[in-house]
């Protein structure tokens, strides 16, 4: 085991270097000279020259990369000029409002993905399934920030049962309590798609594994019905599902961009919104990094307790 | 065509695709239909009420007609949504076809592209292009698109490759075609289909993921209005005009729900499994649909099997795999049943219990009477404690047959607290001492291993283990040797034969192979399409076999120093159990038939210790 965790680290390696590899050069692609727009249209050409070697723009690129690539790995990620703060700070404070919210919604996805998807499975071309597969076809095809809107009329405009947006009450909240009561309709809102998709595939993959021939088996053995359900095919099933479920959670990640938006939620998703609308970049790189290096981490978790799970995969 | 059909037959799809196609028209016609102006503001009128008069689905904050904007709102969000997606699938196909064909380093270095872009969530992705493009309804589709290049790239370069190598492609290629034509004419057309689905199944991602980025203010920017950016204007008053962001929603929510029910449809009606019910989930146990069983005959046997039938319905179609069988166990005896592929012996033995896979099993007649009681009309529970207790099995091949995720030991201990309220530990001794029995050497670690760890002779004792745990009466094996080569072969058989004897229970042994049965039955019944041909004491039914498929069977078997003696395949193959013929279902195949064979029912004739289904059995007078 613990040699397989030193294996799946060492290639972490080289995809968070080509992560950084794209951000960058997405961001070398920005058409226009930094310098004569920091600077204005009056600038002298000397001055934007000065500027330009101060900033390093007149250095090849890769040298450029690989001082930016150390700069990042010293934790620093420049200053957004919108806020005048180091990009690092403000990222990881809006990521920790991020990771509260997708991972609320990443449990409840998970927990309801799994729970219909076996319900269904189990009864399936039954009424019970029939009517959840449509209900979970609306959840996959309904827009999260529609859905947004429409819960916040319903449980916050209509019924006054929870607040619309924000993370915290302005006077008088601050615990955790506060904190459960808006996060409700956020990570529900968010966690709709995601539960969808867990659904189906954990539907079809119950079906897929309950005509294998073990199955079969534990009947023989004379195991109940239920053993043989969630000790069994589910077990078994569990194996491909834990790689989707992995997916899911840059799902959850992304799609946290429009319910922040929608919710106000504080969170890096909405600085990112914002930060493309005044164009400040830096900050829209520093987000973008540790939004998918966390994501790649994810998956290697993921990928972690499938091999757990799965004797199999180790050799 | 067949596709189209399969599609509508499913009316969920019909539905969706109807919806899609009015939307579509609509959307089409927009110019043609006699709407307001979408743009023309009048704020006179603003935020008026849907259903008020002169504007059905009321205005917005500027007074404009909102059935207007939305529909052509739904034409721009359409054209956005399939520009994004022709443009994913062409790169994505391109980038696919490409690094499929020529593999190697280009392979490579594509995928391992790829991957990284797939290391992104995927809308964060978008975003960063749009940051560096900036705000606007071109950028927003030029990011949707790019972030689905991977997934196209990913799906036809898995089909390329698995037809890069096909023959037609090598024929072409000897042929001295250029790559870029083989490519053009040989593997396009191929992929073509493959390339739809994964559209169809997308399209209602891009429309989705750009009606957000308008939403966020990243896309379409006014005047010019999609679907997204009327819902985030329309969020703005959410409180006072809530019709403003209700009305661009559904409109977003209809087209997405019908494209991917009808993405669904085409899917389900592509994918062979489905069509042949291959998917559909085994019940706990076999239905039985009987009209009433056959009356008990008085015996003191074991088991008593009465005119047992098994058919898979498959569609319109009806598969009889066992057509009548009876036959009886005493206890401590061993009955083989032998048979080619195909003979119904199986289906047989997995009908005792309820075991067939239903649907599309069904037990159309017949009893099955354990000690007298009806194991076909037994409940849930009385079945479940017959299963592994009284009566147990030992699969075929139990690589597939053992759970691939628990220890040996475990699974044993599971079957044993199934019927036993044993504490943990003493169960696993217990499981222990059995491995010892059936002579796995270092019992105690084996135990503790998965069964893809153990060697294919040493899985098959520990199924044999499994079946004894519970000290059953009656020991059904399924071929249990066929998977072993032959020295292996001989020690289960010979292990098989001592537990037997020692614990004095009854074993039903199904095989393919008279030489196995002669080593080890008391009796044997040979089965041929479905139905029981002869049976009898199997030193009588070796010596002096009755029907000719008998003859004929053990003519296959070599014998060991016996000489060179020419093996005797048998000519022509079983009939399909859908379409017996008339008459002895061996007819066909048989040097001895008659007109008379090809006529009526023939029927087990019983004599003494033996039967035989043949009017003209070997060895009778002419």
């Amino acid at each position: 085991m613990l040699s397989y965790l030193i294996k799946r680290l060492i290639a972490l390696v080289p995809v968070l270097l080509g992560l950084t590899v794209i951000v960058f050069a997405i961001m070398a692609l920005i058409p226009g000279d930094p310098a004569t727009a920091i600077l204005g249209s009056f600038a002298t050409p000397e001055n934007v020259e000065k500027l330009n070697r101060d900033l390093g723009l007149d250095k090849p690129q890769i040298q450029q990369y690989l001082i930016w690539l150390g700069n990042l790995l010293q934790g620093d990620l420049g200053r957004s000029y919108s806020l005048n703060r180091p990009v690092l700070d403000e990222v990881l404070e809006r990521f920790s409002a991020t990771l509260i919210l997708a991972g609320a919604a990443l449990l409840l996805c998970t927990v309801w993905g799994l729970l219909i998807g076996i319900w269904t499975a189990a009864r399936q071309y039954g009424w019970t399934d029939k009517i959840l597969t449509f209900v979970v076809l609306i959840g996959i095809s309904v827009p999260s920030f529609w859905l947004g809107l429409l819960l916040i009329l319903l449980f916050a405009v209509q019924l006054r049962w929870l607040p619309a947006s924000g993370m915290f009450a302005i006077y008088g909240g601050g615990d955790l309590p506060d904190l459960l009561r808006h996060l409700i309709l956020p990570a529900l809102t968010l966690s709709v798609v995601a539960t969808g998709v867990i659904a189906r595939l954990t539907r079809s993959a119950m079906l897929e594994v309950l005509r294998q021939d073990f199955i079969r088996t534990a009947r023989a053995k004379g195991v109940s019905e239920t053993r043989v359900l969630y000790g069994h095919a589910f077990k078994a099933a569990l194996v491909s599902i834990i790689p989707v479920i992995g997916v899911q959670a840059g799902f959850v990640l992304g799609g946290a961009v429009y319910i922040e938006t929608v919710f106000q939620w504080p969170g890096v998703g909405r600085m990112l919104v914002q930060a493309i609308s005044t164009r400040d970049i830096l900050l829209v790189q520093g987000g973008v990094i540790v939004v998918a290096a966390s994501y790649v981490l994810f998956n290697l978790l993921a990928d972690l307790s499938q091999s757990w799970l799965d004797p199999r995969v180790k050799a | 065509m067949v596709t189209l059909k399969l599609i509508l037959r499913n009316r969920l799809a019909a539905f969706g695709g109807i919806v899609l196609l009015a939307v579509c028209c609509v959307a089409l016609l927009a110019p043609l239909l006699p709407l307001a102006d979408p743009d023309i503001t009048d704020p006179v009128n603003r935020l008026k009420r849907p259903f008020s008069e002169g504007a059905l689905l009321g205005t917005d904050h500027l007074g404009r007609d909102l059935l207007s904007r939305l529909i052509w709102g739904t034409r721009l969000s359409l054209a956005v949504g399939i520009a994004a997606a022709l443009i994913a699938a062409f790169i994505g196909s391109a980038i696919g076809i490409v690094a499929g064909f020529y593999g190697g380093r280009i392979d490579d270095l594509t995928m391992r592209g790829i991957d990284m872009l797939m290391a992104f969530p995927y809308i964060l992705l978008a975003l960063a292009i749009v940051a560096v493009l900036g705000p606007g309804l071109l950028n927003a589709l030029y990011a949707v698109a790019v972030v689905n290049i991977p997934f196209f790239a990913r799906n036809i370069r898995g089909v390329t490759v698995s037809i890069a190598h096909r023959e037609f492609v090598d024929a072409a290629r000897l042929s001295g075609m250029g790559r870029p034509r083989i490519i053009w004419s040989e593997i396009l057309p191929n992929v073509l289909p493959v390339i739809v689905i994964a559209m169809s199944t997308t399209i209602g991602w891009m429309i989705l993921e750009t009606a957000g980025l308008s939403f966020l203010g990243l896309g379409s920017q006014p005047p010019q209005a999609d679907l997204g950016s009327m819902l985030g204007e329309g969020r703005k008053l959410l409180i006072n005009a809530p019709h403003a962001s209700i009305v661009p929603g559904v409109m977003i929510f209809v087209i997405v729900m019908s494209v991917n029910l009808l993405g669904d449809g085409v899917r389900d009606a592509l994918d062979p499994r489905l069509r042949a019910g291959a998917l559909s989930r085994p019940a706990a146990a076999t239905r039985v649909e009987r009209p009433s069983p056959p009356t008990a005959g008085k015996t003191d046997a074991l088991l008593q099997v009465a005119d047992l039938q098994t058919e898979f319905q498959v569609g319109p179609r009806t598969y009889k795999a066992v057509g009548g069988v009876d036959f009886e166990v005493a206890p401590g005896e061993c009955l083989g049943l032998i048979g080619e592929s195909g003979s119904g012996k199986s289906v047989t033995a997995l009908s005792l219990l309820g075991l067939v896979a239903s649907p599309p099993g069904v037990i159309a007649g017949g009893a099955v009477r354990l000690d007298g009681e009806d194991t076909l009309s037994m409940n849930g529970e009385a079945l479940r404690r017959v299963r592994g207790g009284r009566v147990a099995y030992v699969f075929q091949d139990p690589l597939a047959t053992l759970h691939p995720l628990y220890r040996v030991g475990d699974q044993m201990v599971e079957a044993i607290r199934s019927h036993r309220p044993l504490p943990r530990q003493e169960a696993w001794n217990h499981s222990v001492a059995l491995l010892e029995k059936v002579r796995i050497p270092n019992a105690a670690a084996r135990a503790k291993a998965y069964p893809h760890e153990l060697s294919g002779g040493m899985r098959q004792r520990v199924g044999i283990a499994l079946a004894l745990v519970n000290d059953p009466d009656l020991v059904i094996a399924d071929e249990p040797t066929t998977a072993l080569d032959v020295t292996v072969q001989a020690q289960v058989l010979a292990l098989l034969d001592e537990l037997r004897r020692e614990r004095n229970m009854a074993l039903i042994f199904i095989t393919h192979d008279f030489g196995v049965v002669a080593q080890l039955c008391d009796r044997v019944a040979v089965m041929y399409a479905g139905r029981i041909v002869e049976t009898g004491p199997t030193e009588d039914v070796l010596a002096a076999p009755r029907h000719p498929y008998t003859r004929r069977l053990i003519a296959c078997v070599p014998e060991l120093g016996g000489g060179r003696r020419a093996l005797a395949a048998i000519p022509g193959l079983p009939p399909p159990v859908d379409a017996l013929p008339d008459g002895c279902a061996f007819a066909p195949r048989c040097d001895k038939a008659r007109d008379a064979c090809r006529q009526g029912d023939v029927l087990l004739q019983a004599g003494g210790t033996r039967a035989v289904r043949c009017l003209y059995p070997e060895g009778a007078a002419p």
